[in-house]
Formats: C-alpha cells, structure tokens, sequence
C-alpha cells in the first residue's frame, strides 16, 4: 500500500512540475525558439560544410540530423535550468516535501518535450536540404527518435541538475554529457542510417532500436537511483 | 503521515567548505511562539545557518534537532513542516502570482491549491494584482509573494534570510506584523538579517554572529544596536 | 607508507625490467610475427584501464550513497589512473595496429568505445579540477554512469563484426605465450596498486592537512 501511494504522488509532482516548466515557456517561448533557431542553423552549417557541388555526403543526413538534436539538446538543457538558477527556485524544488526522483521526472519531462518538438521541425529540414527519405518509415523513425532522445535526455537532465550550483557550468555539461551519450548518438545514428537505405533491413533497424531501449532503462534508473545524493549538499 | 515539533535545538553545528569555516560550533535552542534573531555582519555565516536549518546543507559536525526528530534523519516528513523565506526569493518571474502560490502548494500537499493561492494572496493584500506575472512587480510585493510563499502550507518552523531588503518602510512594517503575526499562532521564527533597527523591539532572542562563531547569545535584548555595538566591540 | 610498500615496489621494478626478456622468450606469433609481442604490454594496460574506471565507478557509487571521504579519495585516484592507463593502450593499440591491420585507428566498437570511457576519465578529472564546490559529487556521478560504459565495450566485439580480435583469444593461447601474457599481467597489476596506494595516500595527506587547517583556531 505504501508503495504504490508514493507512487501516485510522484507521478503527482512530476505532472505538476512538467505543467508548470510548461506554462512557464509557453509563455516566452524563448527556449524554443532559440533552441528551434540553433538546431536550424547548425543543419544549414552543416550543409555549407560537407555539400561538395551541389550533393551532400552519403549517409551525412543521419549524423547531421543526430548532432543537431544533440548541440540544440545542450543548449536547452543549459538554458531551462539556468532558468531555475535565476532566482534558486531548483532548492525551493528541493526543499519541498516531494519525492526527489519525481522532480526529476518531472524536469525530463520537459526537456523530452522540447527536444520532441524540435525534432519535428529538424526531421522534415534535414528530409529537404539532404534530399534524405527520412519520413518512408515514420513509425520506425518515430521510435529511433524517442528512444535516442530519451536516452540524450535522461543523462543531460541529471548533469544539468547537478551543475546549477557549479562553477563552469556552461562548458562543464558538454564536457560531461557528450562522452557519455556517445552510446546513445551512435545507435540512433546507425539506425537512422539504416532508415535511409533504399533496402531497409529492418532486423537491423529493431536491433539498434533494442539497444537504444536498454541504455534508456539504465540511464533513467540510474539517475532516479543518484538524483538524491547528488543534488543534497 | 505528518511530525511537529515544539522546540528547535541546534548542537555544536559547524560547517565548512573545504578551508573556509563558514560555521563554527553554534548552539543554541528556541521554541514554539518566539521570534530568534541571527544578527551580524556580512559573511557571519547566518545565511549557512539558515541553509542549514532548512535542511538544504548538512552540517560537517554537530547536529540540529527539530524537536526530537534528528536532522540527520531528514524526510520529506520534516521539510513539510519548513518554510523559508531567502535572499533569492524562489518565485518564478514568467509566472503570475497566483500561478506560483498555487504551484507551490501543490507541491506542498495542499488538497485545493487554487483555494490555498487565493487565501495567501488575500493575506498578501494581492489579490487584485494575482493574475500579473512576477516579473512585473516590485521588489517589495515579490517579497510579499515570497513571503506567503514560503507560509502556504503552515510550517511550524519560518525561517527568514535578509526578509527587509529593499523594502520601502510600508512593506518593511507590513511584514514585521506579519512576523508578530505568526508568532502569536506558535511558530518558530528564526530571522536573519544586518537590519538593527528594524529588528528592534521584534526578537524574542539574538545570537550575535562573527565569522562562523557565535558572539554572544542574548535573550530578550533591547537597544539592539548598542548592544550589537559592544559585544561586537568586545570580540 | 605501509611496511609492504617499498619491498613491493623493488619486485615491481625487478619484473619490470626482467618482463622484456621473459617476452622475446616466448615463441613468434604465426601471422604477425615480432610485432606481435606488443600484445604482452597492450592487452595487461588495457585490462588495468578498464580494472582502474571500475574502482572508480564502485568507490564512487559508496561515495556518492554512503559518503565515506576515504572513497572519495580512492575514486580520485583511480581516475587519475584511468586516464594513465588508458593511455598506455591507446598508444600501444595503433602501434600495433599499424603493422598490423594497416591503419593507425579504426572506428570499431571496442576502440571507439575505449577512447569514451578515457574522455570520461579526463571529464572526471576536469570536473574535480574546475568545478568548484560541489565536484567531488558531480565527479562521483559521472564516474557511475562511466562505469556502466565498461561493459559495453567488453562485449562489444561479440556483437558487430570487427577487425579487432574477440575475446576468446586470451584462453586459447598456447602454454609458453599464457605465461608470459600473466607475467606480464601480474606486473601491470603491481604497477596499479603501486601507483593507486601512492596516490590515494597523497589525497590522505591534503585531507589531513585541510583538517590541520580547520582546527586551527578551535
């Protein structure tokens, strides 16, 4: 019995955090739209860099679409909990009553949400200047990117949390996230890679997928397990 | 499943980051209904001390007791019974007032958040002003806000870090009543703040703060400045 | 400095210097031929880099939930010899493979997984350097989510087809080239405890220093 009412009021917190973080950018909507701006600018640095006479690199949507998502993923990290920085309003999270791990959730939450609306934008941007046929399996697409995405941000919001309080933070959590979402880049990658073929093999496909899934389940239990530790002083 | 407590007792507590003693050995004891004071200059350490009572920093020794419940063995249990008031005033600017008084109670448990936001900002005198964002007020009504902020769910224990910067003497008298205020219902208070004058005629009890170590702990004190003058003038 | 220390490090030193002989001993490898000999040194770093990143994971993972400062200390320094060993193999690795594959670097799962689990290794180090209050958690953090990155690179080279050889050389060596593959094992692992006991005990001395400091006007 007891479990399963802390279990509901976690799922409470989250909810109520995720509404508020929410209300919060629909408001300004500035984190989108410089996040939006950023990942659009980096897909178009991107394209000037590697087309060579008028044709892009093979393969080249793939990575590009995935390193868009991770430097546009960095900077909304940075930027939402700088947000909770401004007037220490991340103790005042913490000094609630609230189950830790929720407000962790509660906080990836939010960050998936704004990685996910990026996406949608980067995907079709990406399909167009790479002449890439990224949207024939959106299903599969739809799960690569989920799963990566979860992966991304379930790492970058525990990083970012602990950094409120550090000094460099602005280069530390690239220094720390990067190295340790390779995994993660690397399997959505390949998968989107894999996507792209005029031959899906589609085996291939569910087995980077598979992978993509374990590393989420381990990353988010890990950080729900160190959440608590590392954010008390 | 909810604790209180009566009393509030801090033991030997010291705190310090890495070289630097931000808190050495202060003891001291308050309780229900009473107003303490944490006096001092820039740098005493009361902000550490306040972080500390509000469970947000665990002491490097020493221990601090809220009633018969050990720091130590904190849990959400104890920091529902807290509430703080700091320097930075945990309130989100893009929200409006009533968005935050309502967020924050329903963190804190409140069964009607919406009721619990609308109470806090009558209490606030706000109420005609709940629908503006934070970041179009004064400093003096965030304070206000922040104030009920921190008071939404009824702690046992307020404590106050620097509560009267910035604020015009309307909003600094408003808020010395409402500090009466709450300590006529029985709550612990602990306030710090370099603000003498205001002080005045509020404590119940001072600890007089210098460089982590406390000074002096008076009981009852009257002309706080002179007071604060010669013992500071002593140490 | 414990009472094993110094005898322990002059046998370190005597393997040390008897290990290459042990290793021109052993027979030529059929395909490779001398350069091959290279694998007695690369393979032991390689196994000390990923022994020293699980010291850090685990002291870190105590840390971080019993806060014991002695582990602490002993996760710093398995960092420290994180990175030094893995840079052992990252250097012995492409020498080898250059005679032997052809190619300084391939991008493999084991190597590139390697060379991330050194990043971290260095993130760790950045971190507790520029970090600030605070780091030692951050770092503690970093270094379990390091951790579960080692097991990864292990089984990595069953999974994918890659040039790198599969694990299940090492067992099937034969019995003049097994030795000298321990031989030269058992002197990595002396090496290791060497430098992890000198280096955690220098981190024991700042600690004690840091307490002098605090006591000071007590």
């Amino acid at each position: 019995m007891p479990a399963r009412r802390s279990l509901g009021e976690g799922v409470r917190v989250a909810w109520l955090i995720l509404r508020k973080d929410l209300t919060v950018e629909v408001r300004s909507l500035e984190i989108a739209y410089t996040t939006l701006f950023f990942a659009v600018s980096c897909v178009l640095f991107f394209a000037f860099a590697l087309v060579k006479e008028g044709k892009a690199p093979e393969d080249g949507a793939a990575g590009i679409l995935w390193i868009a998502i991770a430097f546009a993923g960095t900077l909304a990290l940075g930027r939402t909990f700088e947000r909770e920085r401004q007037s220490e309003t991340l103790r005042a999270l913490l000094m609630a009553p609230a189950d830790r791990p929720a407000i962790y959730v509660g906080k990836l939450l939010g960050i998936i949400a704004l990685l996910v609306a990026a996406e949608i934008v980067l995907v079709p941007l990406v399909a167009f200047l790479f002449q890439a046929p990224l949207l024939s399996h959106p299903f599969w697409l739809g799960a690569v990117l989920l799963s990566g995405t979860i992966g991304f941000a379930a790492v970058g919001t525990l990083f970012s949390a602990m950094l409120v309080r550090a000094r460099s933070r602005d280069v530390l959590l690239p220094v720390l996230l990067y190295p340790i979402t390779v995994p993660v880049i690397i399997a959505g990658v390949r998968a989107t890679a894999e996507l792209l073929q005029p031959d899906v093999e589609l085996a291939l496909v569910r087995f980077w997928v598979a992978l993509l899934l374990a590393l989420d389940v381990v990353f988010v239990t890990l950080a729900l397990w160190t959440f608590e530790p590392l954010m008390t002083d | 499943m909810s604790i209180d407590f009566n009393e509030l007792t801090a033991e030997d507590v010291s705190r310090h980051f890495g070289r630097r003693k931000a808190l050495s050995r202060i003891s001291f004891r308050t309780g229900t209904g009473s107003i303490l004071g944490l006096l001092g200059p820039n740098g005493a350490g009361k902000s550490t001390m306040i972080a500390v009572l509000a469970t947000l920093l665990r002491p490097s020794g020493g221990d601090i007791r809220y009633g018969t419940h050990m720091a130590s063995a904190t849990g959400a249990e104890l920091r529902a019974r807290i509430g703080v008031l700091g320097h930075d005033l945990f309130l989100y600017p893009e929200l409006t007032a009533r968005e935050n008084l309502a967020f924050f109670a329903g963190l804190y448990g409140a069964a009607n958040a919406r009721a619990a936001a609308d109470a806090a900002l009558d209490r606030a005198g706000l109420a005609d002003r709940a629908d503006d964002p934070i970041s179009s007020f004064s400093r003096g009504m965030r304070q206000r806000v922040a104030l009920e902020r921190s008071l939404v769910h009824g702690p046992r224990l307020v404590l106050l870090d620097e509560p009267f910067t910035g604020l015009d003497d309307a909003s600094a008298a408003a808020l010395v009543a409402r500090l009466r205020g709450l300590r006529n219902e029985g709550a612990i208070v602990v306030l710090a703040t370099h603000d003498l004058d205001l002080a005045e005629g509020l404590l119940d009890s001072a600890l007089f703060l210098r460089d982590g170590r406390m000074v002096e702990a008076v009981a009852r004190p009257g002309a706080l400045r002179s007071t604060y003058r010669s013992i500071m003038g002593r140490a | 400095m414990p009472k094993w220390f110094m005898p322990f490090a002059g046998l370190t030193a005597v393997m040390f210097a008897a290990s290459p002989f042990v290793i021109a001993s052993v027979r030529y490898e059929s395909t490779m031929g001398l350069v091959q000999k290279i694998f007695y040194y690369h393979m032991p770093s390689a196994s000390m880099f990923l022994l020293s990143a699980v010291v850090c994971g685990l002291a870190s993972a105590r840390y971080l939930f019993k806060g014991s400062p002695r582990q602490d200390r002993l996760a710093y320094a398995a960092a420290e010899l994180t990175v030094l060993f893995g840079a052992i193999t990252l250097v012995t690795g492409p020498l080898w493979a250059r005679k032997a594959w052809g190619v300084w670097w391939t991008w493999d799962v084991r190597l590139t997984a390697s060379l991330m689990g050194w990043m971290v290794a260095w993130a760790y180090l950045l971190v507790r350097k520029y970090g600030g209050p605070g780091s030692d958690k951050l770092a503690a953090g970093l270094a379990l989510f390091g951790m579960a990155n080692v097991p990864f690179v292990y089984i990595s080279v069953n999974y994918w087809r890659t040039i790198h050889p599969k694990t299940s050389v090492v067992p099937t060596l034969p019995a003049d080239m097994g030795m000298a593959l321990w031989f030269s094992f058992v002197c990595f692992l002396m090496l290791f405890t060497l430098l992890l006991r000198l280096r955690v005990r220098l981190e024991e001395q700042r600690a004690k220093l840091d307490a002098l400091y605090l006591s000071l006007d007590e």
